[in-house]
């Protein structure tokens, strides 16, 4: 899976069709997001359906990160940022102020651009956010555990040195052992912030069957600067600029054939 | 206009350039170990000396006696070890739950903040604070008030000199671990609480334990904070650290300058097993830091 040109065609040949009857699962109304007097987001609407994979793609500085950051109100650490609008999942506004953010941010799974292994073993990494709101006995406990690095495609690589620190594993270890760390939690969307962009081809290339695998059963965002990599990986693709939505729409068509010109000359390399 | 050849220095300026360089660059190198081998010399001076006197001095006996009084023979330094190291361990007991609790503020929930900024200025001018000030300050509020000099006060005098060098390294510590490790804590729906007790502290641990060991080496060998607080004696001290009690700076301090022999002698092993105490907790600091850097 080379990351070298790839034509739009045979790159999506990759990735399973839109499910155009998906339903919705994050619904975003007249999204409008302010780094101090600036506004970062301009009056986003757009819809995520359910166990598809979405990418937010578009230039540096476009909003993609912005809006992926929404989702689970992260951006709420930073005092000078705020949201206004509406962001909908399964229908309740994430955005109201009586939401509980830690609950929320359980079910919004996020994985950043860079591995964040925890200073502690494998198994504790893994186990970090199971303990945070579910009491198991050890068995169960071990059992989760098992699953996520099953999920995550790093059992077999790691299950004889569980209790070694996460830290010694190599970058795209770390990347998985984040993504079996957030799915362990059980998640119901899972938001991916340029996974890819810190690892080698091989590492990108077992992340990516990865996304297409879990696909099946969390509701998925990503943000990414490789466009061959939303085309092969997502079912869907958002493209943004200057932080408005451009053009919204199933991944072949936006590849194939976008509406709008903007979205053609970005997609074919001309702009970005 | 002509060609380039006219801006460039003709050959022998050149050369003559370049000389004077070369000059400079060596007068440079050549001062620069100069003065650097003088600070080993004199550092070189005062610890040889403090080897050859203060093993002289060394014996058995002086960790079992209590220090002589005046114009008797013999005697140890026990009371004053003894002594030394329950203040030391006073003085970063208190220190170290504070210590770190204001550098986790500083460095977590307040950066940033108007609050912070203005704790973080008066960290550091307590932390250039003349240490006798400290000394009286604490003489004041706690030696007066209770009527004696006591342990309590020589632990707590020790406390404010070692408060500031923990708050600033353990809020320099935090500040180095990555911002997006503490997201994806928050990330997993964690409270920042738990963020910080089981990700940040942990992460920085080795730097944040580094630095209440080099305060406990720097309190160690604090003298005048002792001065107006814990005072000094020859006498074992009271299981209540009411009264003086002795410990090794000021007994340093009073037997150096004292004329009898044995007090001489007995100051001089004092100095090396507190240089020695020092040098070790230095090097078990360092060592655990770049144990930490290797995994």
């Amino acid at each position: 899976m080379s990351p070298i040109a790839v034509t739009a065609s045979q790159a999506i040949g990759h990735s399973a069709p839109a499910d155009l009857d998906a339903p919705v699962r994050i619904g975003v109304r007249n999204l409008n997001f302010y780094y101090g007097d600036f506004r970062g987001l301009k009056d986003i609407s757009l819809d995520f359906y359910d166990r598809q994979v979405t990418a937010l793609i578009g230039p540096s500085g476009c909003g993609k990160s912005t809006l992926l950051r929404t989702f689970n109100r992260i951006y709420s650490l930073y005092p000078e940022q705020r949201a206004e609008g509406e962001i909908l999942l399964d229908g309740q506004n994430v955005l109201a102020p009586n939401v509980d953010v830690n609950e929320l941010r359980a079910r919004v799974g996020m994985v950043f651009q860079k591995p964040t292994p925890f200073p502690m073993s494998i198994y504790d990494n893994v186990a970090f956010g199971i303990r945070l709101y579910e009491k198991l006995p050890k068995s169960q406990l071990d059992d989760r555990v098992e699953e996520a690095l099953h999920k995550a495609a790093l059992w077999d690589e790691v299950k004889d040195k569980l209790r070694q620190s996460g830290m010694g594993l190599s970058g795209g270890q770390q990347q998985r052992l984040c993504i079996a760390r957030t799915i362990a939690q059980r998640p119901e969307v899972i938001l991916l912030d340029e996974p890819t962009s810190a690892l080698d081809p091989i590492s990108t290339g077992k992340i990516e069957e990865l996304i297409e695998q879990l696909r099946t059963e969390f509701t998925i965002v990503i943000v990414t600067h490789n466009m061959q990599q939303a085309a092969r990986i997502s079912q869907f693709t958002a493209f943004m600029y200057l932080g408005e939505l451009v053009e919204f729409g199933p991944t072949n068509k936006m590849f194939m054939n976008p509406n709008k010109k903007q979205t053609q000359d970005y997609i074919t390399g001309r702009f970005g | 206009m002509d060609t380039m050849p006219q801006h460039l220095p003709t050959q022998a300026s050149a050369v003559r350039v370049r000389r004077s360089r070369q000059v400079a660059d060596r007068a440079l190198k050549v001062t620069c170990i100069l003065f650097t081998v003088l600070g080993v010399i004199v550092l070189g001076w005062i610890l040889v000396m403090l080897l050859i006197e203060g093993t002289r001095g060394l014996s058995p006996i002086i960790f079992t006696q209590t220090t002589p009084g005046p114009g008797t023979e013999g005697g140890g330094i026990a009371n004053a070890l003894v002594g030394s190291l329950i203040l030391t361990v006073l003085g970063i007991a208190v220190a170290t739950p504070i210590g770190v609790l204001a550098g986790t503020y500083l460095a977590e929930y307040g950066k940033g903040s108007k609050l912070a900024n203005v704790i973080r200025f008066v960290n550091d001018v307590l932390l250039a604070a003349p240490s006798i000030l400290i000394g009286l300050f604490v003489y004041t509020l706690m030696v007066q008030p209770m009527g004696s000099y006591s342990g309590w006060a020589g632990g707590v005098a020790l406390a404010i000199i070692a408060i500031p060098v923990i708050v600033r390294t353990t809020e320099d510590m935090l500040s180095l671990v990555p911002g997006s490790l503490r997201e994806a804590g928050v990330a997993l729906g964690a409270p920042l609480s738990t963020v910080i007790t089981s990700i940040t502290w942990r992460a920085a641990r080795a730097g944040m334990v580094t630095g209440v060991l080099l305060a406990t080496a720097r309190i160690a060998g604090e003298t005048a904070p002792l001065l107006f607080t814990a005072l000094n004696n020859n006498f074992w001290f009271k299981p209540s650290l009411m009264g003086g009690v002795s410990n090794l700076p000021v007994m340093i301090y009073q037997f150096a300058l004292a004329p009898y022999q044995n007090w001489r002698e007995l100051a001089w092993a004092g100095a090396l097993i507190i240089t020695l105490s020092i040098l070790a907790l230095s090097v078990v600091a360092r060592l655990i830091l770049k144990k930490d850097k290797a995994r």
